[in-house]
């Protein structure tokens, strides 16, 4: 087993207690931040360290936070993003269910870096039994004298709250979360100004994701330099992986970054490979928004080499035979399930996330759900094939927000690598609806 | 996008009011707000008034927050139709959301949901007769590694089979709540 930074003691009982967790050197961090370092010196570990967002985009968190503004007497904040709603990840979840008190000493010594005396944890709706988690956890940091008026007697002061959604996916973009968190609706911003120079209440604004604070934790535990050793090249670090679909054993992983795809997928200690004796059809890496890759792609390169659990080598190839890390959301699908039915589902998905407020991917991706819709019920033409790809391109770029790109991607990606299918589907209409394509003629792994 | 608007036929027909108890609840979670951002608390407490005025919001619960808040009323409205979670329609007593999003469909999750409508003898966004349950679907919450899976208020019922469903079924019948 690799070694667990995020998630360490997470089988040991009541860790989700201040008592257990402070017993087993939880709250280490924010000691040592408070005492002997200066908020630019946090700030510079986490530089060091090379971590980036685990939200999905991969920017170097070091560098968001260099961005900060810090007008005179103008508060700052900061927000954490616990709006998980890509489909396929449920890892900060986890992280927020069984070790609450990762997340609450991350947001202090990141608070502390940032020079912010009001933080918040902004959570999907849907998690509302979390936010329950939370706020237990908060009272008992309080309780503890690490939340509150001069904490440890350092002079610095923290309030935390944690907010709910109301169940929008969109609410994970920065700008529309600080949009919710002002009591709105989830419409993203244009930017500039960026939340760096104008966001919460129009003050200087970071948005990190839950599991980017909570790495905070080791990375000024042990310092930067040290977080770095871990991991591989860019991709440093330990990473969490939400696992799902037909696998034998779908979970929750913690990952150091650099093991391959293929021990990740049938090893041991991970998820043991295809449920059922079947064989794997194809893989989501990083969640629904980033290209589907058939088996013979998720393994191995197009090169041929191993694919490493990696940013650098997930997106290897580009999109024409890559994908990305994305929120580490894994999705694996076995030889008995259908693209177009998946790829419909993940469309009609987008058509209801969409906020609205762009006429390409507003009207956008619901032609691509319709269209969709038709291809998988028996009703669909060649021409809708072509059809789809039109509509990606209008979509993709010109939106205020990613949505857009996200809801294209998947779909462009599907039609690039199982582009048969999608034709079977056509000129099988009968037979489509009562059996599925299967796999490929192409080369198959596993 | 919700696509519903704010259906002026259902009401409620008195006045909602927050026991004592509630409103110190959600007075405590406005002053948790820096001076003159109170109007942040809103999501929040539309969840509470849903939860304490019967499951959704009817017009005279969002005038009631609109007042709490000293906000227009129009500003709950755009919100409350915003965010999918809000019942803008009277709902059953149990509110069943099977997730059909990619990762619950590969797992499942047709099956699970053709089995509750031939057991509840509803079709998807209808209310049982006896008003105990009602059925939609949702877009991924988030339960993917134990799919296939239903939210029913603040509670996830995962790993669904036929024989889960029929326990859930059966202990939210009898007053309980299911493991």
């Amino acid at each position: 087993m690799a070694r667990k930074l995020l998630l360490e003691h997470d089988d040991v009982p009541g860790i989700e207690t201040f008592e257990v967790y402070r017993k087993l050197g939880g709250y280490r961090s924010v000691e040592k931040a408070l005492k002997t370092m200066s908020p630019e010196q946090v700030v510079e570990e986490v530089q060091k360290s090379g971590l980036r967002g685990r939200g999905g985009a991969g920017f170097p968190t070091g560098m968001k936070w260099s961005f900060l503004a810090k007008p005179e007497g103008v508060p700052r904040y900061l927000l954490c993003n616990a709006d998980e709603s890509e489909p396929g990840t449920f890892k900060d979840r986890y992280l927020m269910e069984k070790i609450p008190h990762k997340l609450i000493e991350g947001m202090i010594v990141s608070s502390f870096a940032l020079g912010a005396n009001l933080s918040f944890i902004y959570i999907r709706g849907e998690y509302m039994w979390v936010l329950e988690i939370l706020e237990k956890a908060i009272a008992e940091a309080y309780a503890n004298g690490f939340l509150g008026k001069n904490i440890l007697g350092s002079g610095y002061d923290l309030d935390l709250r944690v907010a709910p959604g109301g169940g929008a996916y969109i609410c994970g973009e920065e700008t529309a979360l600080i949009e919710s968190l002002e009591g709105k609706r989830g419409n993203p911003r244009m930017k500039p100004p960026f939340p760096a120079v104008k966001g919460l209440w129009g003050c200087p604004t970071v948005v990190n994701n839950v599991e980017t604070i909570a790495a905070v934790v080791p990375i000024i535990n042990d310092g930067g330099e040290e977080y770095a050793k871990i991991g591989l090249g860019k991709s440093t670090g330990t990473k969490l992986i939400s696992a799902s679909g037909n696998l034998v054993r779908p979970g929750v992983y913690e990952i150091e970054m650099g093991m391959t795809v293929e021990e990740f997928i049938y090893g041991d200690d991970w998820c043991r490979g295809i449920a059922n004796g079947k064989k794997m059809k194809a893989c989501i890496p990083g969640g629904s928004s980033v290209p589907i890759l058939p088996a013979h792609l998720i393994t191995k390169t197009a090169a041929g080499e191993d694919r490493l659990m990696t940013y650098e080598s997930l997106s290897d190839g580009g999109f024409a035979t890559g994908s990305m890390l994305g929120s580490g959301g894994f999705i694996v699908f076995d030889e008995d399930q259908c693209i177009v039915r998946n790829t419909w589902t993940f469309a009609r998905f987008y058509a209801h996330e969409s906020c609205g407020q762009c006429s390409p991917c507003r009207e956008g991706t619901g032609w691509m759900e319709k269209v969709l819709n038709r291809l998988e019920h028996g009703q669909g033409n060649m021409r809708d094939i072509d059809l789809l790809a039109e509509i990606n391109k209008k979509i993709e770029g010109n939106t205020i927000c990613p949505l857009g790109d996200a809801a294209a991607w998947p779909v462009a990606a599907a039609i690039r690598h199982f582009r048969e299918e999608f034709e079977w589907h056509v000129t099988n209409r009968e037979e489509s609806q009562t059996r599925n394509y299967g796999l490929l003629k192409a080369p198959v792994v596993g | 996008m919700s696509n519903t608007h704010v259906d002026l036929s259902k009401r409620h027909s008195e006045k909602p009011t927050f026991s004592s108890e509630k409103m110190a609840e959600v007075q405590a979670l406005i002053a948790s707000y820096p001076e003159g951002k109170s109007k942040s608390a809103l999501i929040r407490i539309l969840h509470i008034a849903e939860e304490e005025f019967g499951g959704w919001l009817s017009i005279e619960t969002m005038d009631y927050v609109a007042e709490i808040l000293n906000i227009q009323p129009i500003e709950v409205y755009e919100v409350a139709t915003f965010y999918t979670m809000f019942n803008l329609d009277p709902v059953g007593k149990h509110v069943f959301e099977v997730c059909h999003t990619g990762p619950c469909m590969i797992s499942g999750s047709d099956n699970i949901m053709e089995y509750i409508q031939q057991k509840l003898d509803i079709k998807v966004g209808e209310t049982t007769k006896d008003g105990m349950f009602t059925l939609k679907t949702a877009e991924c919450l988030g339960a993917c590694g134990y799919a296939p899976m239903l939210q029913c208020g603040k509670k996830f019922h995962e790993h669904l089979t036929k024989e889960r469903v029929d326990e859930i079924i059966a202990a939210y019948r009898s007053g309980e709540m299911p493991k």
